[in-house]
């Protein structure tokens, strides 16, 4: 029995002798996932692009369906059938896997948010499907958070090995200046997410949302702000989203990674573009926004379903955010990006998860508020005093020895 | 089930361990430690260590490999060696001992311990069972708290490795009167 929880996560339903019932839900709740998870990304690339033609000022898809709403599956027939090249020095077998290595984990992330269900007094998110007990969440395993940097952290192989394994020189730069973005950006990402665990206590992903029960709960208001900040940039970074999209900075680089790349194999990579902004969305719900935790009630909704109403809302929130960026913030110059990342992001996330750790400590243990505050806001002044002088020397070593940079 | 995982997982375990050693491609020889790694977090995850198996993932093939990678491809190493030919002439033999001394050490401690491994359920502690955050628990708990010290120490040893590889990477600038 054990062993069937802990590998299909702890979802009550994969608990006990799996008979016909349970697996079909689960099985239910896969292809519902999966159809789910398409057809939004297909509406993610249309709401895109006419947001995007609206900031400016154009019409943007308007012919294929109404309100070209279409255009992305008529974008993807068109794509399919056109002929799927391979450069001659291409590596056959690494040029074929690189696709799915980046829209695999896109996908997975789904596997793990919370889409639903009644968090209200203690409910924990069960809701009863034909007489069992379920999360609407396809699997909830014991470190789901983990999970999510774990597929993260495997993405940046499906951009790295398309650009090497096309055999080709600008894709190569594209990709390596990827993945350095991508890895030096996974640190920050991580320790914002840290800040998180250590308010709620627990690593499951539904264990999170049923932590933040109320507004002030919301771990955006709880941790302070600032790690969402530092989720929400590192996260752009991430998935290589403007202005941090130097991947596929077409002045330079042709078209980054995916220079060589054509017909469904391109497909899948843009399709693991857009997927990721949305799963990116969800996370950030999940995390810092309470989940499908709503604010009120919404009258004549039944609890499970208003969980989803309120999800879906708050991830859309975060989609026209993403665009608003696209449209409206110039791309990073690469050293200003890595700059950020190391030298503002990294510290700063890491200095914030150290405050929160101590005044957690301080309120356990029923230290003295006011002492505890102002010896950390001591230190605090004197590690940026630190950080900032050590970057000017730094700096001024640079300058003197001629460097380009 | 844990017999079809565990075949599945040593079979990834053993395919990929082969491909690092005999695949000629650097490239390629790094992907197969990649299966590797995965095999291992799959045999970690049916034994119930979650954090084991994600810190696996996260830190192994998301980190490790993806540095040797870009080793890899910024030195312009990525093209195929000839397995015949061999570098250091003590290097293979010296391999070949090594091996042949971890898999007799291995079956040497399962011979001896032979009781305690042959027990079903020997050694399970019941809290993980039970508390799925008790993984995570119990690892910090030794790591900050019986074996703070060692690791201390060894994040300290990590800092010297990385300032040392600082200083070794930079060039020494001639002075500004030797250049001019």
């Amino acid at each position: 029995m054990n062993n069937t929880t802990s590998i299909l996560g702890l979802d009550p339903i994969a608990i006990g002798d799996l008979i016909w019932a349970p697996l079909v839900i689960i099985l239910l709740k896969v292809v519902v996932i999966f159809v789910l998870g398409l057809v939004a990304t297909m509406l993610m690339v249309w709401f895109e692009r006419k947001a995007i033609a609206g900031m400016g000022n154009r019409i943007g898809p308007n012919k294929a369906g109404p309100w070209g709403l279409l255009q992305t599956l008529a974008d993807g027939i068109k794509l399919f059938f056109k002929e799927d090249l391979m450069p001659d020095r291409a590596d056959r077998f690494v040029f074929k896997l690189a696709p799915y290595l980046a829209f695999v984990p896109a996908f997975l992330v789904w596997s793990v948010i919370p889409l639903g269900g009644d968090f209200s007094h203690g409910k924990g998110g069960l809701v009863t499907w034909f007489g069992h007990v379920t999360r609407v969440q396809l699997a909830d395993p014991p470190v789901g958070v983990l999970l999510l940097l774990a597929l993260s952290s495997v993405a940046v192989y499906g951009i790295m090995l398309a650009g090497w394994s096309s055999g080709s020189k600008y894709p190569l730069l594209g990709s390596v200046r990827a993945s350095a973005q991508m890895v030096s950006y996974e640190a920050a990402l991580g320790l914002s997410i840290a800040t998180v665990i250590l308010l709620a206590g627990t690593l499951s992903t539904s264990g999170i949302v049923g932590h933040q029960s109320s507004f002030a709960d919301w771990h955006v208001v709880s941790t302070g702000v600032i790690p969402f900040i530092i989720f929400m940039l590192a996260a752009t970074a991430e998935m290589n989203r403007p202005p941090f999209d130097l991947v596929e900075a077409e002045q330079e680089l042709v078209g980054g990674f995916n220079t060589e790349y054509s017909s469904i194999r391109f497909g899948l990579f843009f399709l693991a573009e857009f997927m990721n902004t949305i799963t990116m969305s969800g996370v950030i719900v999940t995390l810092f926004f309470g989940g499908p935790q709503g604010l009120f009630n919404i009258p004549g909704i039944p609890g499970a379903i208003e969980g989803s109403i309120w999800l879906i809302a708050k991830v859309l929130v975060f989609l026209y955010i993403y665009v608003w960026m696209r449209a409206t913030l110039p791309r990073f110059r690469y050293d200003q990006l890595m700059d950020l990342g190391w030298k503002i992001l990294i510290p700063t996330s890491l200095g914030w998860f150290m405050l929160m750790a101590v005044l957690r400590l301080s309120r356990d243990e029923n230290w003295n508020r006011g002492l505890v505050a102002i010896v950390a806001a001591v230190i605090i002044l004197g590690c940026v005093a630190l950080m900032s002088t050590a970057v000017k020397v730094s700096k001024a070593n640079r300058e003197r020895e001629g460097a380009m940079f | 089930m844990e017999l079809v995982v565990f075949v599945l997982a040593a079979a990834m375990i053993l395919v990929g361990g082969l491909g690092v050693v005999l695949r000629s491609h650097p490239v390629h020889a790094a992907l197969s430690l990649i299966l590797t790694l995965f095999g291992v977090a799959v045999m970690f995850v049916s034994q119930q260590a979650h954090f084991l198996a994600a810190v696996q993932v996260i830190v192994y093939a998301g980190a490790i490999v993806v540095l040797f990678l870009f080793v890899i491809m910024l030195l312009g190493v990525d093209r195929t060696e000839d397995l015949k030919t061999e570098p250091f002439k003590v290097q293979r033999p010296l391999a070949v001992i090594v091996g042949l001394g971890v898999v007799g050490l291995v079956t040497a401690a399962v011979v001896t311990s032979r009781d305690v491994v042959a027990t079903r359920g020997a050694g399970i502690i019941e809290p993980a069972m039970t508390d799925p955050d008790s993984n995570i628990r119990q690892l910090s708990r030794s790591v900050f708290g019986d074996y703070v010290v060692a690791f201390e120490v060894t994040s300290v040893l990590l800092v010297v490795a990385v300032v040392g590889t600082v200083l070794l990477t930079r060039k020494v600038k001639p002075t500004s009167k030797e250049s001019q």
